[in-house]
């Protein structure tokens, strides 16, 4: 009762939020960070407006080095570096929300049943958790894209989904763990709320900042690893992306060839957005954790 | 009105379970309307134990608790008794949830229980249990947690009890965590919402603020009652040699401990020491009317409250 | 004189402002004095028993000297103070099991402090402190989860006050513990000072029943400033100030029923530090302010021994 006086009495939620938004625009990791990914989404959501053919079309001459015309040069078919490069960005932003999403969404579930219920529901949940933790995804992701085959970018975002969320779900669960025991909580079931209405309402908005940052870490996993099959050839058989060019370059040996606006734009976006989310990601740990702020 | 028969609390611990761990054994007491028991224990003693299972927040292992003689283990939802049996706990900042205002603990009563009242007469009606709990609805109402003093806090916790019309209060260390110059006042409080009819159910480790409010007095030692009775009469007369430790270990103001260092050394067990008829509860004897005491482990107790509970069983 | 504070002020920085958390405050420590330190929680007591060992990140030295044994402590600086601590000054926490690493046996621990403040292990006087406050040698071979809480408690008393340290600060040390081991703890705490371990203690807490029992002098603290100082027993008799004494008479004695005796507390509530009101602080809630509280009263010796900071009190 008798701690530091002043601490705990300064320090009031919307405060709380001011100081959090404080130190957002204070802390360069964060901003920098934030500003890649704005830019590289907005050359993803109005770059094709602009461009009046498709991503595959062949409209100009192959081989074309960049220019004022073609940006980004042509392939070696003649397709626009540029325009290939504005619409894969788009589907490489859709595979991270929907594959990120959704794994974001299993975790959440699992991770929260398992922590607030606790006993037997815990433990089978822990072991179905920790049984998809040892798959080795990537490899499972191969074989059932091989088999199933991969035609959409949905479906690509649904395999990822299914298989990135299990760390999710162990860090959402050791933080409900901790919640669970709180007072408050204890104070919500005497007032006669259910569970489902407990979590949602008491627990998460507790640990609002913990879940953002878990959906940005699954959100450039998800890039990742679909930049990854799409490489090696197991991308959606329809549409254009990031990993999808660099496959093309690398099959018509852009390399040997000494096309480097081929290679060089898909494999700099992709490490572009996957690092500044990193990045943001570091910062907003700094803004959230008083202890690695930088005063 | 509540009553506690034989209650016991077991945790498993360990690897498998394969540890078990006595929190509570054999616990009776009971407590009526417009009374305040209060349950009085030191760390491990079990009292909190106590409450939480009161309160339906764990599980009851052997035993029963009744309120107005229904076994609350049988009751189909625990919504219908919670409006009649409420909870404050020790740490009032910790009761509120960080991120929302404090007045939400208000509305979530409301969500639940009152749907239908309009939104003006709710707002009456908080702002009548908020008056009553001599709290300025104008200063609380519309602030966060940290915004308020530990004090307010916690009479916002009882007004929000009393909202529900509750007729047993149970409250759990609730005034430790407070300033001393607020303390009084919430004592204060207890005291006149039993006045009004309510039992309260007052868990502390602090013997001399359990004496200030209280008619009864249960001391629990190692999660079993050791001494109970009538709060003047074991402030008075306390027979078990705990409650005689705990009672000298409370600081005084107008006593220095090393002036009252004389103890008359041993005495007699209250249990074995007492005559066969007065041993009329299991573990306990009656020495005076209502006041009980249990033994003090004595040499020729060892071993004896093992073979009761098994004789029991 | 063992320990001298002038007119120390220290602040905490937030983002709305300064909180003025110690507003200058003047005492001393006599040689062999135990100097009790009440307060409520946001009177600055902590920040006081803080500020005479280590600042914490976001406190601040605005002005005012400690003088401890005639050498002024450099208090608002962290790397220099690091000579004087568990030398000079040392202090023992409220929560002894953060105090200690719950990875390493106590021994080890012992042994690693002594060697990073360059002295040497000496056993059998470690051996000689452990068995004056009840405990056995063998705890040194334990781990801190092993031990109870009152126990921990007298092993960290006893690390920090193994190189004899002129002025031992405790903070809240009873607080976490239940009765009969708050007792024990207490008697140990004089037990170091009566065997000259420490020169002087002062022991910070909200408890002043407690602390009643153990210390020479009490020292009263209100919204960061000195209230009342007074030797224990006069505090607790004959009040001077009147929040001390609205504060003793809402303490319900072990005894004291409801019905006989309804005790009153002391209605509003402390100043805020971050923009404190001129003049004595507690103003608002004294029923016996008048136009002068308007203005700061000194502190005052009114009799031998007994500081106020009060106009009233003559």
């Amino acid at each position: 009762m008798t701690t530091t006086p002043a601490v705990t009495e300064e320090t009031p939620v919307p405060a709380v939020r001011r100081e959090a938004l404080h130190f957002a625009l204070r802390n360069g990791k964060l901003v920098a960070g934030l500003v890649v990914v704005v830019v590289f989404l907005a050359a993803a959501v109005v770059g094709p407006m602009t461009i009046s053919y498709g991503p595959n079309d062949y409209v100009g001459p192959a081989m074309a080095a960049p220019s004022g015309e073609y940006w980004f040069g042509t392939t070696m078919f003649g397709q626009d570096v540029f325009a290939q490069f504005v619409y894969g960005l788009r589907s490489t932003f859709l595979v991270g929300v929907l594959g990120g999403g959704l794994a974001a969404l299993i975790g959440m579930a699992v991770g929260f049943t398992a922590g607030y219920r606790g006993g037997l529901v815990d433990e089978v949940l822990n072991m179905i958790t920790n049984i998809v933790l040892v798959l080795p995804a990537l490899v499972v992701l191969l074989v059932a894209n091989a088999y199933l085959g991969v035609r959409s970018i949905g479906v690509q975002a649904l395999f990822i989904g299914l298989t990135s969320w299990p760390w999710a779900a162990r860090a959402i669960r050791a933080q409900t763990f901790s919640l669970r025991s709180r007072d408050f909580v204890d104070l919500a079931r005497l007032s006669g709320v259910r569970t489902p209405r407990i979590i949602v309402r008491e627990i998460a908005p507790n640990m609002s900042s913990y879940l953002f940052m878990t959906f940005i870490l699954l959100f450039g996993g998800a890039v990742l690893v679909a930049a990854s099959l799409d490489f090696i050839g197991l991308g959606p058989t329809q549409g254009v992306s990031l990993g999808l060019m660099l496959n093309n370059a690398a099959r018509w040996s852009a390399l040997q060839l000494g096309m480097w606006w081929w290679f060089v734009p898909p494999g700099a976006g992709i490490t572009a957005v996957v690092g500044a989310l990193y990045v943001m990601n570091v910062g907003l740990d700094e803004v959230f954790n008083p202890k690695l702020r930088e005063m | 009105m509540l009553r506690l028969d034989d209650v016991s609390k077991v945790y498993r611990a360990g690897a498998f379970g394969g540890r078990e761990l006595r929190a509570v054994s054999g616990v009776s007491f009971d407590v009526n309307a417009g009374e305040v028991v209060s349950l009085i224990g030191e760390s491990g003693s079990g009292k909190s134990t106590l409450g939480r299972m009161i309160l339906r927040l764990t599980p009851v292992s052997s035993g029963a608790i009744t309120f107005d003689g229904t076994d609350i283990r049988a009751l189909r939802s625990p919504k219908a008794y919670y409006r009649q049996v409420q909870g404050v706990f020790q740490d009032p900042f910790s009761c509120y949830n960080p991120v929302f205002k404090a007045d939400r603990v208000f509305a979530m009563i409301k969500d639940e229980y009152f749907p239908r009242v309009a939104a003006a007469e709710w707002r009456e009606r908080v702002e009548g249990a908020l008056r009553g709990v001599r709290l300025d609805p104008g200063q609380v109402l519309g602030r966060y947690p940290h915004q308020l003093s530990g004090g307010q806090l916690q009479r916002m916790l009882i007004a929000r009890a009393v909202l529900l019309d509750i007729r047993l209060l149970v409250a759990d260390e609730i005034i430790s965590m407070l300033d001393a110059s607020t303390r009084i006042d919430v004592l204060n409080l207890l005291a006149d919402l039993r006045a009004g009819g309510l039992g309260i159910l007052f868990v502390t480790h602090d013997l001399s603020l359990g004496t200030y409010v209280s008619d009864r007095t249960v001391v629990l030692r190692h999660g079993s009652v050791v001494e109970t009775g009538p709060t003047d009469l074991v402030f008075a007369n306390p027979l078990h040699p705990y409650t005689r430790s705990l009672l000298a270990a409370v600081p005084r103001l107008h006593a220095r401990w090393d002036e009252e260092e004389a103890d008359p050394g041993e005495t007699p067990c209250p249990y074995h020491g007492s005559p066969e008829g007065a041993r009329t509860r299991p573990g306990l004897a009656e020495a005076e009317p209502g006041h009980f005491a249990a033994c003090s482990g004595c040499a020729e107790g060892a071993g004896a409250p093992r073979k009761l509970a098994k004789e029991k069983a | 004189m063992s320990l001298t504070v002038t007119g120390l002020r220290v602040h905490y920085r937030t983002l709305r402002g300064d909180v003025k958390a110690l507003d200058g405050v003047t005492f001393s420590v006599a040689d062999g004095e135990i100097m009790g330190l009440a307060g409520e929680s946001g009177s600055g007591k902590s920040t006081l028993g803080k500020s005479l060992i280590r600042l914490d990140g976001r406190m601040r030295h605005v002005g005012g000297t400690v003088e401890l044994d005639g050498v002024t402590l450099p208090i608002g600086d962290d790397a220099a103070m690091n000579a004087h601590r568990f030398r000079e000054v040392s202090l023992v926490p409220q929560y002894a099991m953060s105090a200690l690493n719950p990875t390493r046996r106590i021994g080890r621990m012992v042994s690693e402090l002594l060697a990073s403040r360059g002295a040497g292990p000496e056993t059998a006087e470690l051996e000689r402190r452990l068995e004056l406050v009840g405990l056995s040698r063998d705890v040194l071979d334990r781990y801190p989860g092993e031990l109870s809480g009152g126990m921990r408690q007298r092993v960290v008393m006893v690390i920090s006050t193994l190189l004899d340290p002129s002025l031992l600060i405790a903070d809240e040390v009873t607080s976490a513990l239940d009765v009969s081991t708050q007792r024990a703890v207490a008697r140990t705490l004089r037990e170091f000072r009566d065997r000259g371990l420490v020169k002087s203690m002062i022991v910070v807490t909200h408890d002043i029943a407690l602390v009643h029992q153990i210390a020479d002098t009490i020292t009263v603290m209100y919204a960061g400033r000195l209230a009342e100082k007074a030797p224990a027993e006069a505090l607790v008799t004959a009040p001077r100030h009147p929040y001390t004494r609205m504060l003793i008479s809402s303490l319900p004695e072990a005894g004291v029923r409801h019905e006989d005796r309804r005790l009153a507390g002391i209605p509003g509530a402390p100043p805020s530090l971050l923009d404190p009101p001129a003049g004595c602080r507690f103003r608002d809630r004294c029923p016996l302010a008048f136009a002068r509280c308007a203005e700061q009263p000194p502190f005052a010796e009114v009799a031998p021994g007994h500081h106020v900071a009060c106009w009233k009190a003559e």
